[in-house]
């Protein structure tokens, strides 16, 4: 029940848009009809698959490293004084930088491959992990940190012991915004200069008047981000297995 | 307990708190191997007077009557039962020692010792269970095996019941006092009643800037009848003299309290 009512709403969503193009007669090469796409979808599986392949490959190593360096970030912004008072309000001020406004930049220094598509997502994610992160490490408990204190705990353990596992639950929000992101830097990347990935093959396609193949390219993006949506899900749930939810998902 | 328990005296030359004179020459003594309790109503410093003695806010003198320091003999139970979510309850129970990074050492003995106190305050087999599986009245339980495995000679108690309900309170006052038995110990507690079950000495807290006073407690050991004559007379007794003082504008609710 849970998976059929949202499919379900889907569904007539879809048969809503198949009836309107019917009716209105709306030429193909503005708006195709559901069925079109999904032709297409079949046809052309083989390019469709290559390149979301590629596209799939830079939104997970963007959001590997983006997660990397966002932690490592905060850790370090938590461990070192001087660190948060010479980094913290330029880190916070860096995000008046639209990061969309850089990709041309990231294309002209780092080519028209991988990496300037996996530098884009890297940036959109930082900020997100590296701000839930600290914000985590600096809202432990007060009480917590006294009784530890009263314990003659050691700092280094506090940090390991306290500190750390207090703010996962942070840190896994910050996971969740950084993979429903990941997939904007990567396509960004892709539109500004590219030769591989759905979002170069949506731009052609869109210039060609292929408005079908833009749908079905646009189809298999929404499949990957929900898909990385869930998988990022599962798994930080796994990290934060103390806490419960109190919201059911749906229904 | 290895060591005999010490006397700790606390002296407060002046404290001044949000702008305003909470203490001066404010002296409080806990003799050795017994319970004081800290009556008074919210906002007067109690806490601030047991959070002065563990060191964790300046402007206090603690002396003890071996003139060893204080530093790693104490511990501390508070309202909350602060059990971290994410380990278990052995875990919690042994938190110290994991904090301390004195795991490895002897770590089949502790667990064991830990496992015993678990049975003592009625939770054995539950050591494997996470903190969110128990009730609150077991919860605190864990937080008193968990004081008790820290095996302080002296130990500070911020109302560490007072957010339980009657029957576990009163199960919980028992077990403690059983358990705690002649350790020099500091309980906090806005109830009269749990101080005069409890204490060998019951101190009002009171005026500004504060000072204490030293009322009677009925006869006996504690914990006590508290269905008892005497203690429900001495209870209503000191129930009015806290109303009246209250009354009188010797201290203010936290709520007021800002300094003119």
């Amino acid at each position: 029940m849970r998976v059929l009512r949202p499919l379900l709403t889907l569904a007539g969503l879809l048969a809503l848009w198949q009836t309107l193009v019917w009716a209105t007669g709306v030429p193909r090469y503005i708006l195709p009809a559901p069925l079109d796409v999904a032709r297409r979808l079949l046809r052309d599986a083989d390019l469709l698959a290559a390149h979301g392949l590629v596209t799939l490959g830079e939104i997970l190593l963007g959001l590997l490293l983006g997660t990397l360096l966002g932690v490592a970030a905060a850790a370090g912004l938590a461990a070192f004084r001087p660190l948060r008072r010479w980094l913290e309000p330029v880190l916070v001020a860096s995000q008046a930088i639209p990061v969309f406004a850089l990709a041309p930049l990231l294309v002209l220094w780092l080519g028209y491959g991988m990496a300037s598509k996996v530098a884009m997502a890297v940036l959109i994610i930082f900020f997100p992990v590296t701000a839930a992160f600290f914000e985590g490490l600096r809202r432990t408990d007060p009480a917590w940190l006294e009784l530890a204190r009263v314990m003659n705990a050691r700092p280094l353990a506090v940090l390991r012991e306290l500190r750390v596992p207090a703010a996962l639950p942070a840190l896994v929000g910050g996971l969740r915004v950084a993979a429903a992101v990941a997939p904007i830097g990567a396509v960004i990347g892709e539109w500004v200069g590219a030769s591989r990935g759905l979002g170069f093959l949506m731009l052609h396609a869109n210039a060609r008047l292929q408005v079908d193949l833009v749908f079905a390219a646009l189809f298999l993006l929404a499949v990957l981000a929900l898909a990385l949506y869930r998988a990022v899900d599962r798994i930080t749930a796994r990290i934060v297995y103390w806490q419960k939810e109190t919201l059911t998902p749906t229904g | 307990m290895a060591e005999r328990p010490p006397a700790v005296t606390l002296g407060v030359p002046r404290l001044v708190l949000g702008g305003r004179l909470l203490f001066e020459n404010l002296r409080l003594h806990l003799e050795a191997g017994r319970w004081t309790c800290l009556l008074g109503p919210s906002g007067v410093g109690k806490t601030t007077l047991l959070r002065l003695l563990a060191g964790l806010v300046p402007g206090g003198l603690v002396v003890t009557d071996d003139g060893r320091p204080m530093d790693g003999r104490l511990a501390l139970m508070a309202q909350q039962d602060l059990l971290l979510p994410w380990l278990t309850v052995r875990e919690n129970v042994l938190l110290g020692f994991r904090l301390r990074g004195q795991r490895r050492r002897r770590g089949a003995a502790l667990v064991a010792r830990a496992e015993d106190l678990l049975a003592r305050v009625g939770l054995a087999g539950r050591g494997d269970d996470l903190p969110a599986a128990l009730s609150g009245g077991m919860r605190q339980r864990v937080a008193l095996a968990r004081t008790l495995m820290e095996d302080r000679p002296v130990v500070l108690m911020d109302e560490p019941f007072s957010a339980l309900d009657a029957v576990t309170r009163h199960r919980l006052q028992d077990l403690a006092a059983a358990l705690l038995r002649d350790r020099t110990v500091l309980l906090v507690t806005h109830s009269p009643r749990e101080a005069l079950r409890l204490a060998h000495r019951v101190l009002v807290l009171g005026g500004r800037p504060a000072r204490l006073r030293e009322v009677p407690v009925p006869a006996g050991e504690p914990p006590r009848d508290p269905a008892s004559r005497e203690l429900l007379e001495r209870e209503a007794v000191l129930l009015r003299e806290l109303v009246a003082s209250v009354t009188r504008g010797e201290e203010v609710p936290c709520a007021s309290s800002a300094p003119s």
